[in-house]
């Protein structure tokens, strides 16, 4: 294994050695910036083979027969390897077992693993894998979510059962959730009702799936990988791979973005596989392409609401049904559909409500966590409600959404109380007095223009509008998950301090939260993180759901003060402690009335409030944000300016989603996997973002920190297109917007 | 084939393949990994590189076709233990996260402030347009091109 390591650095400055509530400069940030930092498509070992994954080009088929004869004889093949070759468990997932390493019998989406190869040439593995000769028996897809529980079931009955849920005995049903609050009868003066449906966005994190696996010699395999949780990871390639989980021990090479995509396994099995057999290093990276087939998507949902009011603006009552297609394997979505279910009347004060989410299996790509997991969809449906209120009673949207913030002591449609700190209104009012820019004036210069420069027109057709919009998630696991996080601390004798914590830094800066944390509670600068492994330390849970910063200060926190207790005990000298750290217990929610069974069902919550100037250009179908201002509940700013990055870019993905994203399929097969055709926003399409960070701390959380990584993408897509609806008057339903949506008013 | 080529100031011959990319001679071939692989398809920006001084997309270059030419990469842009001004300034200003897009970003920071010492605000986001972000949302790549710029 080699790595490289930074031969520069900037001088030591009290930037770098910041404590909790400073901004402190990346300590990976010269490594990154030369070049040096090593990701894990960046590896390389002596005698190392390059893997490659033959996937399905059917969505739905039955597997005849493979025949590997020719590939296997091929000039640098090392190995060609199928379902038949996985030593131990032959399926496996994030939550249920219900993935094939390599398919077995059938495949039930495009691009589903089928066979591996390893060559001396990532070229020469390629070809081979084209030599592999499969017979496939297509199937007709189950495509139409709609329609999935009417179809022919695509996995054995009972994959999720037992868990807890509801029961519905329907096909391909991975959960359905009912929460039924006060009674769902209760009328208002008004009442609007709308449906609402999102497209599949993708992560599109820059670094691609890649990673090297390195047998060690005595049976068991290091795998170096770019993942979210290290240890979940080793929990589900050991069973499969038949050995003992120390026996499999995972590293964090760099990771290039995450945002759910790398929660679930990609190449890690795989190449673990290859490289036992093989007996060599075996490195696998996969290219755009791969990567849109390589990891899960955000849900795409169709959501219809009722919202009922008093004339004077208060929310009397709310349904909501949702649908989430899952895709074909399990992935998180049955946490999705319970997110997305408990979140859907938004962060306002309701005391009747019924909600209804299922989501399906069907042969469209699988769909599991992205940032926001849930929320955005609901948020995107219920913020279009609440402007259909306003307007239905002519109270001035802000108004109505101050009317009906929810604050603490206010009880959730699940019964949960919310007892920390929830400054809806607060949040609401810090950006309700952010001022946007005035209008420009036309003639201008074409980059200024919608449609950019594409030079088209002289913006004749622009027209203007502004959007608000308010979101909320829960903050860290939810519904009974035992979620803790562990942190190793050495005090040497010299003085220093080395932490060990294997929470995944995918980008977000949770390096530094860790050593500003330890920082500040050893009261020391000379502190520093050793690599992130599932060898020296416990599991620290995963980079996600906003719960790693909350996490891992909490650990790292505990952890400092018990080794400076120790210390101070023995009298000085070495220590070496670890700690565990768990945040508040969930409970299960109730499953015939989505209500809580103890005191909470969530650990915290965390808002934000955003308003964005948009132009459209009506003859184009064209559009440009213009300006987005923004206020969010962060409990306690660990580093302001990671703070404000994590705004920004979940921002620019709610951007995306609200304008330019979306993995279309036809039959199953995704037909733009590539930066060509899936859009991302660029340069030009992110205007200033201009954010406050309302500090009201979380009393359950170290230090009141609330983790800040998803309620910007939560809330940026709803209030993008409601400036597009104030633009151009139409009803804007389904993201993201095209433009013959907005063309030709 | 053997091809040759200068490197960062340096001569450096390898033995490729002829389908071979430059990007994959670089990173695979010559040890130098600091350009990256997002989309390998000239869409992202991330393995901008200077050949013979003009900004490309080493995905879009063969290997072959660097034989005999000069090419600066992001490793080559510090001066000894000295950071290049716009490194610098994209680690103060917080652009950098994950750090996947930042190599190509700078290469191409560092094109457009050889050409505009001074770029506006608009110069600047044409001239990064086709360099692909997903953390940032860009702002603090912005900051860090100003700040550069001084």
């Amino acid at each position: 294994m080699s790595t490289t390591t930074p031969s520069r650095v900037l001088p030591r400055t009290r930037l770098e050695l910041g404590r909790v509530g400073e901004t402190a400069r990346r300590s990976d940030g010269v490594p990154k910036v030369a070049g040096e930092f090593a990701y894990s498509s960046d590896l390389v070992a002596a005698g190392m083979l390059w893997g490659h994954t033959l996937r399905s080009p059917h969505a739905h088929a039955r597997i005849l027969s493979i025949d590997v004869s020719e590939a296997v004889g091929m000039a640098g093949v090392h190995a060609v390897l199928t379902h038949e070759d996985v030593p131990g468990e032959k399926t496996y997932g994030l939550e249920f077992p219900d993935q094939p390493v390599l398919a077995i019998d059938r495949v039930r989406y495009f691009g589903e693993p089928v066979a591996v190869v390893a060559a001396d040439h990532p070229e020469q593995a390629r070809r081979a894998a084209e030599r592999i000769r499969v017979e496939y028996e297509p199937l007709e897809p189950v495509v139409d979510a709609g329609r999935a529980t009417e179809s022919e079931s695509l996995h054995p009955a009972g994959v999720t059962s037992g868990h807890g849920y509801l029961d519905d005995p329907r096909p391909n049903v991975l959960r359905s959730i009912v929460i039924r609050h006060g009674d769902p009868d209760a009328a208002g003066d008004v009442s609007v009702e709308g449906e609402y449906e999102l497209g599949i966005q993708d992560q599109a994190f820059l670094g691609p799936e890649s990673g090297l696996a390195v047998p060690d010699g005595e049976g068991g395999v290091d795998i170096y990988v770019a993942t979210q949780w290290l240890h979940v990871d080793r929990n589900q390639v050991a069973p499969c791979l038949a050995l003992e989980p120390e026996q499999v021990r995972i590293h964090l090479a760099g990771v290039g973005g995450a945002f759910g995509g790398r929660e679930d396994l990609s190449m890690q099995l795989h190449s673990a596989l290859l490289a036992l057999h093989t007996e060599r290093p075996v490195k696998m990276v996969y290219n755009r392409e791969e990567s849109f087939v390589g990891h899960v998507h955000r849900h795409p949902a169709r959501i219809w609401m009722e919202h009922r009011a008093r004339r004077d603006g208060k929310l009397v009552c709310v349904h909501v049904r949702i649908l989430l297609d899952g895709g074909a394997y399990a992935s998180s979505s049955t946490a999705v559909i319970a997110n997305a279910s408990c979140f859907a009347c938004g962060p306002y004060s309701v005391d009747n409500a019924l909600i209804e989410g299922s989501v399906v299996y069907t042969n469209n790509p699988p769909c599991g966590a992205m940032r926001g997991f849930g929320a955005v969809q609901v948020c995107f449906a219920h913020e279009a409600q609440m402007d259909k209120v306003a307007r239905a009673l002519d109270i001035d949207p802000v108004e109505l959404r101050l009317l009906n913030a929810l604050k603490p002591g206010d009880m959730l449609p699940t019964g949960q109380v919310v007892t920390g700190a929830m400054p809806v209104a607060e949040v609401i009012r810090r950006c309700a007095e952010l001022e946007p820019p005035p209008a420009e004036e036309l003639p201008r210069d074409a980059i200024r223009l919608p449609g950019g420069a594409g030079n088209t027109t002289r913006g004749e057709g622009i027209r203007r509008g502004e959007g608000f919009a308010l979101g909320f998630k829960n903050i860290c696991y939810s519904e009974g998950f035992d979620d803790f996080c562990a942190a190793r601390v050495k005090l040497r004798a010299d003085g220093g301090a080395e932490i060990h914590c294997a929470a995944a830094e995918v980008g977000q800066g949770v390096t530094n939260v860790i050593l500003q944390v330890a920082r500040t509670e050893l009261g020391m600068d000379d502190v520093v993180l050793a690599p992130g492994t599932t060898a020296t330390v416990g599991s620290s849970g995963s980079s996600s759901a906003s719960r790693m910063t909350w996490m891992a200060a909490g650990a790292v926190r505990d952890a400092c003060r018990a080794a400076l207790a120790e210390r101070e005990a023995k009298g000085g000298g070495e220590v070496d402690v670890e700690r565990v750290y768990r945040h508040p217990r969930t409970t299960p929610l109730e499953p015939e009335t989505g209500q809580v069974t103890g005191e909470r069902a969530h650990v915290a919550f965390a808002c934000s409030a955003m308003k964005v100037v948009a132009e459209v250009d009506v003859e184009l179908g064209l559009t440009r944000v213009v300006w987005i201002g923004t206020a969010q509940d962060v409990g306690k700013a660990i580093n302001p300016q990671a703070v404000e990055g994590q705004i920004e870019g979940g921002t620019a993905q709610g951007l995306g989603l609200a304008l330019m994203e979306e993995i279309l399929t036809r039959d199953g097969r995704i037909l733009n996997p590539n930066f060509t055709d899936y859009l991302i926003p660029t340069a030009l399409d992110m205007p200033p973002v201009q954010s406050v960070l309302v500090e009201d701390p979380e009393p359950d959380a170290p230090y009141g920190l609330k983790g800040v990584g998803e309620p910007p993408t939560v809330v940026s897509t709803a209030a993008i297109v409601a400036a597009l609806r104030d633009a151009t008057g139409r009803e804007l339903a389904r993201v993201p917007v095209r433009p013959d949506d907005i063309v030709g008013l | 084939m053997r091809i040759s080529l200068e490197i960062n100031g340096e001569r450096r011959e390898a033995d490729v393949w002829e389908g071979e990319s430059l990007l994959y001679v670089l990173r695979e071939r010559l040890g130098l990994p600091g350009s990256k692989n997002a989309c390998e398809q000239g869409e992202c920006g991330s393995c901008s590189v200077f050949l013979d001084g003009t900004l490309v997309c080493a995905c879009l270059v063969l290997g072959v076709q660097a034989d005999g030419h000069e090419v600066v990469t992001v490793e080559g842009l510090a001066e000894g233990d000295s950071l290049h001004p716009v490194q610098e300034a994209f680690v103060e200003t917080g652009a950098v996260q994950c750090g996947f897009c930042t190599p190509g970003l700078v290469v191409a920071a560092v094109d457009l402030l050889q050409r505009r010492p001074q770029p506006s605000d608009d110069e600047i986001r044409e001239a990064l347009s086709g360099n692909l972000c997903r953390c940032t949302g860009y702002q603090k790549i912005f900051d860090a091109v100003r700040a550069a710029a001084g």
